[in-house]
């Protein structure tokens, strides 16, 4: 069972969907002195998607 | 704390050793065989033991080298991820999982087609080229390029050539980049056209794969934003009924109509789609295709090694055919060096030290793990090379030769390209390629050139035998569909990562193009570069000696150009960091690089052969042109492609001469730095040691 969950751990995080999950854990760590509010979820993906496709993402 | 040791493999044990003895012995009977083997057919099972052995031993021994004792690797030293962590590009991630990303995005349709095409000169010269390039040659890329941008905080290839070796190098490496996506866009999107020609069946399976794409973005970022998970799976299924209902279409004698297209008004097709897609939202149909895609290769090449596993399918290919000569039908030239340019991914890519470098980098936690990543990576990438020879060499060369023959050599009918590809000694008949196209779904095999059919022919008859028969239609175009969605979406990537260059080029000019949020600036470079593509794309549909003979080739040469200048930046650092000793790392898959391309340049430019020289080809057609032996109606064509092959000659001109700029600077800089004169610095970052509890807990 723990393998399993390990499993689906890691195949969520390949796929990226977790990222959303992981951002906020990171914000709480990182930003949350600063003030303000995470990014919606709806947001994050939004802004992910526009950053992770400005450069060379694929091989031949 | 963790020292710099700890990176050093421990010592063999006497198991081991016994271990490591017995992997060598068997490993070095396996190659032994296959080289050897002249027999009516041999057995693919020696492949798949022949490439784990090797690529074991390359593994175990050699990465261990240059880790400990080329690169150093440092794992007391902080990562750009750790330093950086910016919870966004620099992120400390599991080994495993940047293994994943890296994996995912330096394999693509490459591996899959050039072994296919080098084929036609027989199992061997393409098997050990894959084994022994990936071993010496691009592990080793993929491996020091890593390691390099990673001890630059994640700089990429350009970067580092203009640090290293300064503003020649800079300007070379991204003219390189530049012009081979471009090259590499159109010859993928003729590969594709050429496996949707005249097939209903095919061209609304792929037509189909646009609207599940867009449902799947709309899905992702409106229904249930960012469920990457589900909303790739709900894709899957629709793709898979894609496959089922292209099936259904073709039955349909009023709606095949709609979908049966001749290969240049598809490749118009083609080019109107690229244009959309590069101007269109990423997040309506570039990501939502690029998730699919992944999930399908990845799925696909693990049903193909089990599927190879259980069925241990007989190769039918001889071992060396007649056309190491140069006479071969899918591209003309000798096996030195044109076997070693038609097979670039899978045994050396340029292109991998554009992931190694800017994104790969920021995400590592521990110097450590750049071995599995790097030299892994690539590792797994030539052994689904090797699969894709396997799946090749299991078809009946005969078929082999019929599908993947242009018309233009052995000619438009069918009774006629029987006879000549059975005149060569690979027998097959009319009635053998009519039933084979009937079990395929489709209303004929012949002049399928590019690979992908023939690849497709060969997993469908892998998948049928080894998880049931009977469905050989819906496994041909399941894996037509597979190869087409992640050829697109290198082709819809590929043209925005061209557009993005472009945009920092012309910004020097006139500001304004270079922001990339002007929407008129993005409309004028997307449609630049997609007419530069489309052009090849489109040129490559008329050729009667089918555009593969020159595009491919270009794209090798192109792709091995990117990998000479990877490695002279990864010599220069060598150079300058006071490793002399070692340089022969990256000195010898370059030189043997440099040698490589410069043959193959030369050859395709001056050689008097006109399947082999763009300039002869060009000549000879206006020759044929002035003296009239070209009817009326094909005038205008011909003109076309007399300035076409002049055009590929300039091409490889440039590619020729990035080269040697870029090998000549590399020599100069080392000369400066041996001698102990002025040259630019070493652009490393200092050491800071890691803070990460992990790095000393795992393992």
């Amino acid at each position: 069972m723990h393998t399993l969950k390990r499993i689906w751990a890691c195949i969520r995080q390949l796929s990226g969907d977790d990222a959303y999950e992981r951002y906020l854990a990171h914000w709480h760590i990182h930003h949350a002195a600063e003030g303000g509010e995470p990014l919606s979820r709806r947001a994050f993906f939004k802004a992910e998607q526009e950053r992770k496709w400005n450069g060379v993402r694929r091989c031949c | 704390m963790p020292t710099p040791a700890d990176a050093t493999p421990r010592p063999l044990t006497p198991l081991g050793m016994l271990i490591w003895f017995v992997v060598a012995i068997t490993g070095a009977s396996a190659v032994g065989g296959i080289a050897l083997h002249r027999g009516e057919s041999i057995n693919s099972l020696w492949f798949i033991v022949a490439a784990v052995c090797v690529f074991a031993i390359g593994y175990r021994f050699y990465s261990a080298f240059i880790a400990a004792k080329v690169l150093v690797i440092d794992p007391t030293r902080a990562t750009p991820a750790e330093r950086f962590d910016d919870g966004r590009d620099f992120v400390p991630t599991n080994k495993w999982i940047v293994f994943g990303h890296h994996f995912a995005a330096i394999a693509g349709p490459g591996p899959l087609i050039g072994p296919t095409l080098a084929a036609q000169f027989g199992y061997l010269p393409g098997t050990l080229w894959i084994l022994i390039g990936a071993v010496l040659g691009g592990c080793v890329q993929d491996f020091v390029i890593l390691f390099h941008s990673t001890r630059r905080n994640g700089r990429s290839l350009g970067q580092m050539a203009r640090d290293e070796l300064g503003p020649i190098g800079g300007i070379a490496a991204m003219l390189g980049v530049m012009t081979i996506m471009i090259i590499l866009i159109a010859v993928l999107g003729l590969v594709v056209v050429n496996a949707m020609k005249h097939s209903p069946w095919a061209t609304s399976t792929v037509a189909a794969t646009i609207p599940i794409a867009i449902l799947i973005g709309l899905y992702m970022r409106n229904l249930r934003p960012g469920r990457v998970l589900e909303a790739s799976l709900l894709g899957l299924a629709l793709l898979l009924f894609a496959v089922w209902g292209g099936g259904w279409v073709n039955d349909q004698p009023d709606l095949r109509g709609w979908f049966d297209y001749a290969a240049p008004e598809l490749a118009l097709m083609v080019i109107a789609y690229g244009f959309a897609a590069a101007v269109l939202p990423v997040w309506l149909l570039l990501a939502p295709r690029d998730y699919l895609s992944t999930f399908m290769k990845l799925g696909t090449i693990i049903a193909l090694a089990v599927a190879i596993v259980i069925l241990r399918p007989d190769m039918k290919m001889p071992a060396l055919t007649q056309f190491i000569d140069g006479t071969g039908p899918i591209f003309g030239g000798t096996l030195f060096p044109f076997v070693f340019i038609t097979i670039a991914c899978g045994a050396i890519s340029g292109f991998h030290a554009l992931i190694a470098s800017g994104t790969t980098p920021k995400l590592l936690s521990n110097e450590r793990d750049m071995r599995m990543i790097g030299y892994g990576g690539m590792m797994m990438e030539a052994f689904v090379a090797i699969m894709a020879m396997i799946a090749a060499c299991v078809l009946d060369p005969g078929v082999f030769f019929a599908i993947n023959s242009p018309a233009g050599i052995v000619g438009t009918d069918p009774a006629t390209a029987v006879a000549t590809i059975s005149s060569w000694g690979f027998p097959v008949t009319v009635e053998q390629m009519e039933t084979l196209a009937r079990e395929m779904g489709e209303a004929t095999l012949f002049a399928r050139t590019g690979g992908a059919p023939s690849l497709a022919v060969g997993m469908a008859s892998i998948f049928a035998s080894a998880f049931g028969a009977g469905l050989l239609a819906m496994w041909y175009h399941f894996a037509i569909m597979f190869e087409a969605l992640f050829i697109l979406t290198t082709l819809d990537a590929g043209t925005r990562v061209a557009r993005f260059m472009l945009q920092d080029m012309l910004g020097n000019l006139v500001p304004a193009l270079g922001r990339t949020s002007w929407y008129p600036g993005v409309l004028l470079t997307s449609a630049l570069v997609v007419l530069a593509w489309g052009y090849f794309l489109y040129m490559g549909t008329l050729d009667p000696l089918g555009g593969i003979n020159s595009l491919w080739p270009l794209f090798g040469i192109s792709n091995q150009m990117l990998a000479a200048i990877a490695l002279c930046v990864a010599t220069t650092i060598l150079v300058k960091s006071g490793k002399v000793r070692y340089v022969w790392v990256t000195a010898m898959p370059l030189t043997w690089l440099v040698i490589i391309t410069s043959t193959a340049a030369w050859q395709k430019l001056f050689s008097p052969e006109p399947r082999i020289g763009f300039i002869a080809h060009a000549n000879e057609l206006a020759t044929r042109l002035a003296s009239g032996a070209i009817p009326p109606e094909k005038i205008t064509q011909t003109q076309q492609l007399i300035f076409n092959h002049r055009l590929d000659a300039v091409l490889t001109m440039l590619f020729l001469l990035l080269t040697w700029v870029l090998v000549l600077d590399t020599l100069r800089v080392s000369r400066r730095a041996l001698g102990g004169h002025i040259h630019p610095p070493l652009s490393e970052t200092p050491h800071e040691p890691t803070r990460l509890a992990e790095g000393w807990v795992r393992d």
